[in-house]
């Protein structure tokens, strides 16, 4: 145990790791909106972090790009749209039965993943293994192409049906929608 | 670094999403929770595959995937949670109970 | 016809041990195995008269006639055949199976058959010829003759019978035709009474012949005559359940004999019997059917000859025979009806032939039955030409017609003679035959103590009864054909289509004596006699003379009873009147009454079934057997009420609690589905971590 504290790597992933549980365990019961989406950034910055940490650059900024640029923002537009109460406000979770209840789930289901991993993994090393891009794209377009032309396909999906969910339908004498 | 320390941080993520999942009356909420377990899962991923010493860095790529079916899914969701609000004029997920019996 | 033949079945006394001085028995020939039409022809005849009769030219007599003339032609011939070389066959076909035992049509020809062949034949034929004349202008006169064909065709049935099985067909058949005919005048309602008594005391007897029948195949194990005689042949050792059964099915046979052959006490019949047209009484109740009883003893002789097995029997028969002859024979004393006295005479010529039997003497007893058919036949017909002529039965309107009746005297005459046994006619002989067998019991009855004692004292009532035989019938000649004429018709002679067949008849009465006269000729016993039953040795006793004592007594009691009958009726007797009014007070009386016995039978038997018993038996199935099967109707509705109630209460209860409970539980399990998707996600979760943690814990 003591070998592992020795070690750089793990006072660095104790840096990242401890604050990402902590936002990630804000986001999930701050009483202002927008501090829990702003807490999600924080966990989700952490969590590329984590996985430069571990030498997989290219996913690292990916989630950066996508997750905290464009998922994000979504989330705090999807926010100012329905209008949720800003600021601090009363009821944003449920009342205390369900937090206990809840809070065993989510606890029995840490505690079960947790001892079935030491159990298993228990001592396992490893090490950063630096991924370059390229390997990546080589990978991408030779092995899994078609689940990349499958994805490409759903992001069309999800493009053409959030416009069409979301439009207005026209009512009699209007114009057209723009 | 051990194996054992990545994932425990994936699943205190996990759970923490699950509680938020259970726990959030706002639906943007919910699915920003959702977001968290995905992230989670992310990490597990790219752990395992490192550990592994992936040839075709499978984990990685697939954890790309994820995160582009993420955001699609959270596209569609708002999409979904904006015309709720527009019928119900409140995005309550407690009061979206008409499939009781 | 083939299929016949290669079905024969020989008599198997044909080919046994039989080592002594048996001849070969021949099998007859294409004439024996054509015998089969003998039964089979008056059958089909019968039915063809009664669906063409009417359209014939001769209103069905023809056929009748034709089919008797074919019956006495076939009878004759066969009984040439056998004169020349004895046959004994028996043919059969089976056509059913009991179990194990065959059930078999066939027939037999052998001595016993072809005298009975003969008989039925010839004399039938006569009486055919006869009847034609006597039933001119019957409105049933088709129907008449169908009955009596069908009757021919029963009676051939039963003796040419191989079976059990065969004769009872037979004997039921000729029973059937008795009733239809007898009751042929049904519209005066005491023929048809008549006809039923006959019928119902026949049934009575016929238990005894049915268990007897049974008894005695079953222990053979066959129902067929030629095996029971192979079984009786080895002796009583050999075949001991026979022997243990053979006493008593020998005595019910013998009950069955009783009751066909009118035997004291089951005779009543035979007189009301007379109420049918005299063709009928000539050949039924004279010649053949009555004669039925005394062929079935004949037939099964050696299970009453032989040691061991139903030779006691024989007692009985001697007994009751000797008792019929006796007392039926003074009854005839005191008759009014011509026909009656001739029907009492039949009882008591019955009772000569069953007592013969009852002493041993086999061929004595089928030798009177042969000469009696011949002159009782003849008597009856002339009794009808006088009837017909007169229109009254009765003697006491007749009188002096040997003027006006010429034929019809010297016939009647001649019968009568025959009849009391005068030398040398038919009678003589045959009753003298009788007369030696009961001597010859007297000394030397196989049977032990009292078995000589019985045998002479039988001798010495057949001696009387030769009397009173001889009394009674010159008191009906007298009182019928002489002095002077009481009635008011118009007496004449009858046609000649009936007095030629009382010339045939009178011609065998007259000289068929003359075939068996002990010591010159020996053709009827040996027709009959020792080659029917080959295979058994000494059956009978044959006087090797004739016993010039006994013929000298037995003319002795005929000539007396000839003399003291003209004393007392004849013409000498100062006047008619007195004559007419003759009686014995204590005597007649008892006499008249027929010794009370239809009385008793009446009263005793027949009244009591009627009224008490049958109301007795009437109330315990109204109360007691309809009570239980009311009862179990009602038990069924209480069940059934029961069970309804328990079904409402009971069962419909649990089913509705079940129903109530689902429903509760649907109503709780209902609670669960909040439309809440957060709470769905909870226990969707809690219930995954629960699972995957007791899989983890197990591995």
């Amino acid at each position: 145990m003591s070998d592992w504290f020795s070690e750089t790597e793990n006072w660095a992933f104790l840096v990242i790791a401890v604050p990402m549980v902590l936002a990630a365990f804000r986001a999930v019961t701050s009483r202002n909106v927008v501090h829990s989406v702003l807490f999600l950034v924080v966990a989700l910055a952490a969590s590329a972090a984590l996985f430069l940490l571990l030498g997989a650059e290219f996913v690292a900024w990916t989630v950066v790009l996508v997750y905290i640029g464009a998922v994000v923002v979504l989330f705090l537009f999807g926010i100012m749209i329905t209008r949720a109460p800003l600021g601090t406000e009363t009821q944003l979770s449920h009342n205390y039965q369900t937090k206990i209840g809840a809070a065993l789930v989510s606890g029995a289901l840490f505690a079960l993943i947790t001892v079935t991993t030491v159990r298993g993994f228990g001592d396992a090393n490893l090490t950063a293994r630096p991924t370059r891009a390229d390997e990546i794209g080589q990978s991408m377009f030779e092995r899994f192409v078609i689940p990349f032309e499958v994805v490409s396909v759903v992001l069309l999906a999800a493009l053409i049906g959030g416009i069409v969910l979301a439009r207005r339908d026209p009512v009699d004498g209007d114009e057209a929608v723009r | 670094m051990m194996i054992s320390q990545f994932i425990i941080v994936g699943a205190a993520l996990f759970s923490l999403g699950v509680y938020g999942v259970l726990t959030r009356r706002n639906a943007v909420l919910v699915l920003l929770s959702v977001e968290l377990m995905l992230a989670a899962v992310n990490i597990n991923f790219v752990a395992f595959d490192v550990y592994v010493n992936d040839q075709i860095a499978g984990g990685q790529i697939f954890s790309l995937f994820i995160i582009a079916v993420a955001a699609a899914e959270v596209g569609i969701g708002l999409a979904i949670v904006l015309l709720i609000f527009r019928n119900r004029h409140s995005a309550n997920v407690d009061e979206l109970d008409l499939m009781k019996l | 016809m083939l299929a016949l033949l290669t079905n024969v079945n020989t008599l198997i006394l044909a080919t046994e041990e039989g080592g002594q001085a048996a001849e070969a028995l021949s099998d007859g020939g294409t004439l024996a195995s054509l015998a089969w039409l003998i039964p089979v022809v008056p059958m089909v005849a019968a039915f063809a008269i009664v669906f063409f009769g009417k359209r014939m030219p001769y209103k069905g007599w023809d056929i009748a006639i034709a089919v008797m003339g074919f019956e006495a032609l076939y009878g004759t011939l066969l009984l040439l055949s056998h004169i020349s070389s004895p046959i004994a066959k028996d043919f059969s076909v089976e056509i059913a199976k009991i179990g194990n035992m065959p059930i078999e049509w066939g027939w037999s020809v052998d001595g016993l058959s072809i005298m009975m062949y003969f008989v039925v034949g010839v004399v039938g034929f006569l009486v055919f010829v006869y009847a034609k004349g006597y039933m001119e202008g019957d409105v049933r006169f088709t129907w008449f003759f169908a009955s009596f064909t069908l009757f021919a065709g029963g009676m051939l049935v039963l003796v040419s019978a191989p079976n059990f099985i065969q004769l009872i067909v037979g004997w039921e058949l000729v029973g059937v035709a008795s009733w239809l005919l007898i009751g042929h005048y049904w519209e005066e309602h005491e023929n048809s009474s008549a006809a039923i008594k006959a019928f119902i005391t026949n049934k009575v007897a016929d238990v005894g012949l049915f268990v007897g029948a049974i008894m005695i195949s079953m222990s053979v194990g066959s129902f067929r005559f030629s095996d029971v005689m192979h079984a009786i042949e080895g002796g009583a050792a050999e075949a001991p359940v026979l022997a243990q059964f053979a006493f008593w099915g020998g005595l019910a046979l013998f009950i069955g004999a009783m009751g066909k052959s009118a035997q004291f006490p089951l005779h009543v019949w035979l007189p009301d019997a007379m109420a049918g047209p005299t063709p009928v009484s000539a050949l039924m109740h004279a010649a053949t059917m009555v004669t039925a009883g005394i062929y079935l003893i004949g037939r099964m002789f050696p299970l009453y000859a032989v040691e061991g097995f139903a030779d006691e029997v024989r007692w009985v028969i001697i007994i009751v025979g000797a008792l019929t002859l006796f007392l039926t024979g003074l009854i005839a004393l005191v008759q009014d009806d011509i026909k009656k006295v001739l029907a009492y005479s039949t009882l008591s010529q019955l009772g000569y032939m069953m007592a013969a039997m009852g002493a041993g003497a086999y061929t004595a007893g089928l030798f009177h039955l042969f000469t009696h058919a011949f002159f009782k036949a003849l008597l009856f017909l002339g009794a009808g030409s006088v009837i017909h002529s007169v229109h009254s039965n009765n003697m006491s309107d007749m009188g002096g017609l040997r003027k006006k009746m010429p034929q019809t005297f010297w016939t009647f005459v001649i019968g009568s003679a025959a009849l009391a046994g005068i030398f040398p006619l038919a009678g003589f002989w045959s009753k003298d035959e009788i007369l030696a067998s009961f001597e010859y019991a007297g000394g030397h009855y196989t049977t032990a103590q009292g078995g000589a004692a019985l045998g002479t004292a039988v001798l010495w009532i057949a001696i009387a009864g030769a009397f009173v035989t001889a009394f009674y019938m010159t008191r009906t000649v007298w009182l019928t054909f002489f002095g002077t004429y009481k009635g008011e018709a118009h007496p004449h002679e009858s046609p000649k289509i009936m007095t030629y067949p009382l010339v045939g008849l009178a011609i065998g009465a007259a000289f068929f004596g003359l075939i068996n006269m002990p010591g010159i000729t020996e053709v009827f016993t040996d027709l009959v006699g020792g080659r029917a039953f080959a295979g058994f040795h000494d059956l009978e006793h044959h006087a090797d003379g004739l016993n010039l004592v006994l013929a000298f007594v037995g003319t002795l009691a005929a000539g007396l009873g000839i003399y003291l009958g003209w004393r007392i009726w004849g013409p000498d007797r100062a006047t008619q009147a007195e004559r007419d009014t003759f009686r014995v007070n204590g005597l007649y009386p008892v006499l008249e009454n027929k010794y009370y016995i239809d009385d008793f039978y009446m009263d005793g038997v027949i009244r009591p079934i009627r009224g008490p018993m049958a109301r007795a038996v009437n109330w315990f199935n109204g109360h007691v057997l309809d009570f239980i099967v009311n009862g179990a109707g009602l038990l069924a509705k209480a069940v059934g009420r029961l069970v309804y109630w328990f079904d409402q209460r009971g069962l419909d209860a649990a089913i509705n609690a079940s129903g109530a409970a689902t429903g509760a539980g649907g109503g709780a399990l209902r609670l669960l589905q909040t439309g809440k998707v957060q709470q769905y996600a909870i226990l969707i979760f809690a219930a995954t971590v629960i699972l995957v943690a007791g899989l983890v814990i197990w591995f």
